[in-house]
């Protein structure tokens, strides 16, 4: 269901809307200062009525993981913001941290206070010079206004929020190779358990938060925690609120859109998107950054057992409310909401040898299945684009990409897996048709050179 | 030639510094610090420099290097141009951006022209995929790029003082 919100997009291109003075005048920092006058547990229970399914990507239910935090001891607690947003498609952060900085900071206040933290370190991808610039400038304005230092609005709760920055490398959103990466070493994910709510930034208990989770906690305080999860279409299934949406490839009006949760990719492509770009037909669309496997328009869902699934029986997996339990439930993956559309002038077979690049480049090389797992798979790609890959090691990649899922310490293997499998599978013509199309350029060398030494040597060499 | 910071560097590096509960987890944005400040290239000597100040291991210093690709170990031309080729930018053209970009400078992704002004890259997804397709040239974004803007910017940072 398409409803359109502008809870954090409100002052979007709006010059100078990122400031201190608009964010104060429309209400900016009150929902800090009422929850600083509340309890930590109070606070916690206000966020799981919300119920706020991380944007970040995985889904887990933000009040339900901050619960999970020890009660304030002697040792600090942190709350880290993972704004390393790399996930190939995902650009919705970014408009955040440039546009609307201080709901972040004023998130992070709200945050920290619900898991007993009086620092925050945002995380930012290197690249983002421009988020990195706003974000400080909002925090020393906050500073200024006395909303974070010693004495937040006159409570005796000292916060302080930092920038950190990475440089370079996509597994650093992983939260556990994050906490390396903060901790100044390099950016390998960590075994779980411990998990970072007992052993997370420098030994001690943090919880990790995208950007998105964080900076919509200052509504969730504004309009009540159970009144915004009610703006979802998916509130019975716990999955409230509004969130943003990006649409990218073949649309015709690409970019970042607000609207309550339960939108439809049919919805985000040809209302908020424009339709697609050259009124061509869909060939797929990739729902929430390339982790997730590529989703088809004939795709029907089919939910047995299960009442509230009855209304999307039957229909194409399109008219699914985008909703973290409707895609699991259904065998598919919600990811980011950035959905990459590609029309059918795409081939897709260079399509997955794309993204085989991007997972071999990235993978941080600890697990021998991903290392060499993701390499396989992108040469495996590059031979059946190059017309020289047989059937036989086609067939294989079912096996590589068996051998990295749940083989791997991070979900960087099954993120990296499970899409290129959903390609082979749901364009199997396709790639056969370069593997014919190879083997009958073969021999239709080797008839033409005969059966030569000469010949023979130029054969094996194609080969 | 050993590296150093001026005044005022050093007291930037300080505030660095003081975010953080110990001095290891200063290595990443210390190396950025050092890296701005030198050329955009941590050499042997910034190596030496951030580990010292950090009282870090050099080995470890230099394994935080050699894991993030935006630490240069090889001084990069005067300007550094990154197109990103990941798949919305793909669909959106960045290959011929890209490959404009080689013939416009005469050299191939990694390389850096001859009067050592621009090294060309390639990336993988920078967060601006609602823009394809883009490039950044040094800190800065350049979104919904179409050959005739690359020509302007490569102009530009080829004619500049
Ligand atoms: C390979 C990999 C990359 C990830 N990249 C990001 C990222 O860029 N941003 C992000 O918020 N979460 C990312 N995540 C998810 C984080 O590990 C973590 O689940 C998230 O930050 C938790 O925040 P949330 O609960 O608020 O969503 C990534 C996970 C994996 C496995
Ligand atoms: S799964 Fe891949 S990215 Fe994750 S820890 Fe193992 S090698 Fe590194
Ligand atoms: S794919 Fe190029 S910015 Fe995301």
């Amino acid at each position: 269901m398409l409803k359109r919100t502008e809870f954090l997009s409100k002052n979007y291109g709006v010059e100078g809307g990122w400031l201190i003075e608009p964010y104060v005048k429309s209400g900016g920092y009150q929902s800090a200062k009422r929850a600083l006058g509340m309890t930590r547990e109070q606070v916690v229970a206000e966020a799981k009525a919300a119920h706020i399914r991380g944007r970040g990507g995985a889904g887990f239910d933000c009040g339900t993981k901050w619960s999970f935090m020890p009660p304030p001891g002697d040792k600090p607690h942190y709350l880290v913001v993972n704004a390393d947003e790399g996930e190939p498609g995902t650009f919705k952060d970014r408009t955040i941290m440039e546009m609307n900085p201080h709901a972040l900071i004023e998130g992070c206040i709200i945050g920290a206070y619900a898991i007993g933290a009086h620092a925050a370190y945002i995380y930012v991808r290197d690249e983002l010079h421009l988020s990195k610039a706003r974000l400080w400038g909002a925090i020393h304005e906050a500073r200024e206004k006395g909303y974070l230092g010693e004495r937040p609005f006159g409570q005796s709760w000292a916060m302080q929020v930092y920038v950190h920055t990475g440089a370079g490398a996509y597994i650093c959103g992983e939260e556990t190779a994050l906490l390396n990466s903060l901790e100044g070493r390099r950016g390998e994910p960590r075994i779980k358990p411990p998990f970072p709510a007992q052993y997370g930034a420098f030994g001690m208990p943090t919880t990790v938060n995208n950007v998105e989770t964080i900076a919509i906690m200052p509504t969730v305080f504004k309009v009540g925690g159970d009144a915004f999860s009610r703006e979802s279409a998916l509130h019975d299934l716990g999955d409230g609120g509004a969130r943003l949406f990006g649409v990218s490839g073949h649309v015709k009006r690409p970019g970042v859109y607000e609207a309550a949760v339960g939108l439809t990719l049919r919805e985000l492509i040809y209302d908020l998107g424009g339709g697609i770009l050259d009124d061509r037909p869909l060939l797929g669309v990739i729902p929430g950054g390339s982790s997730c496997p590529i989703m088809l328009e004939e795709e029907i869902v089919n939910v047995e057992g299960d009442e509230r699934f009855a209304p999307y029986n039957g229909k194409s997996v399109l008219d699914l409310p985008m909703g973290v339990d409707t895609y699991r439930r259904t065998g598919n993956m919600l990811g980011t909401c950035c959905a990459i559309v590609l029309n059918d002038s795409v081939d897709p077979v260079r399509a997955a040898q794309n993204l085989a690049r991007f997972y071999r480049h990235e993978s941080c090389g600890q697990c021998t299945p991903c290392r060499e797992g993701c390499g396989w798979i992108e040469r495996l790609f590059d031979k059946v684009v190059a017309g020289e890959a047989t059937l036989e090691e086609l067939n294989q990649v079912h096996q590589v990409a068996s051998n990295i899922m749940g083989n791997t310490i991070c979900a960087f293997g099954d993120g990296a897996a499970t899409p290129m499998l959903a390609f082979v599978r749901k364009f199997r013509p396709q790639f056969e048709e370069y593997v014919r199309r190879g083997e009958a350029e073969r021999n239709a060398r080797r008839a033409a050179l005969g059966s030569g030494d000469h010949g023979r040597s130029l054969a094996s060499e194609a080969r | 030639m050993a590296f150093s910071l001026n005044e005022a560097q050093e007291r930037e590096f300080e505030d660095i510094l003081a975010r953080y509960p110990n001095q290891m987890a200063a290595c990443i944005p210390a190396l950025h610090f050092c890296q701005d400040a030198n050329e955009n290239w941590v050499s042997p000597e910034v190596i030496q420099f951030v580990a010292e100040r950090l009282s870090l291991p050099t080995a470890h210093v230099l394994g935080v290097v050699t894991f993030y690709t935006l630490f240069n170990q090889e001084k990069p031309g005067k300007h550094q141009v990154w197109v990103c080729r990941t798949l919305s930018c793909a669909l959106r053209g960045s290959e011929e951006i890209l490959a404009h970009c080689e013939k416009r400078l005469g050299v191939h992704a990694g390389g850096t022209t001859q009067n050592g002004r621009i090294t060309l890259r390639t990336a993988e997804c920078l967060a601006s995929c609602g823009s394809a397709p883009m490039m950044q040239v040094d800190k800065d974004y350049y979104e919904n790029l179409t050959i005739e803007q690359v020509d302007q910017i490569l102009d530009r940072l080829m004619q500049e003082a």
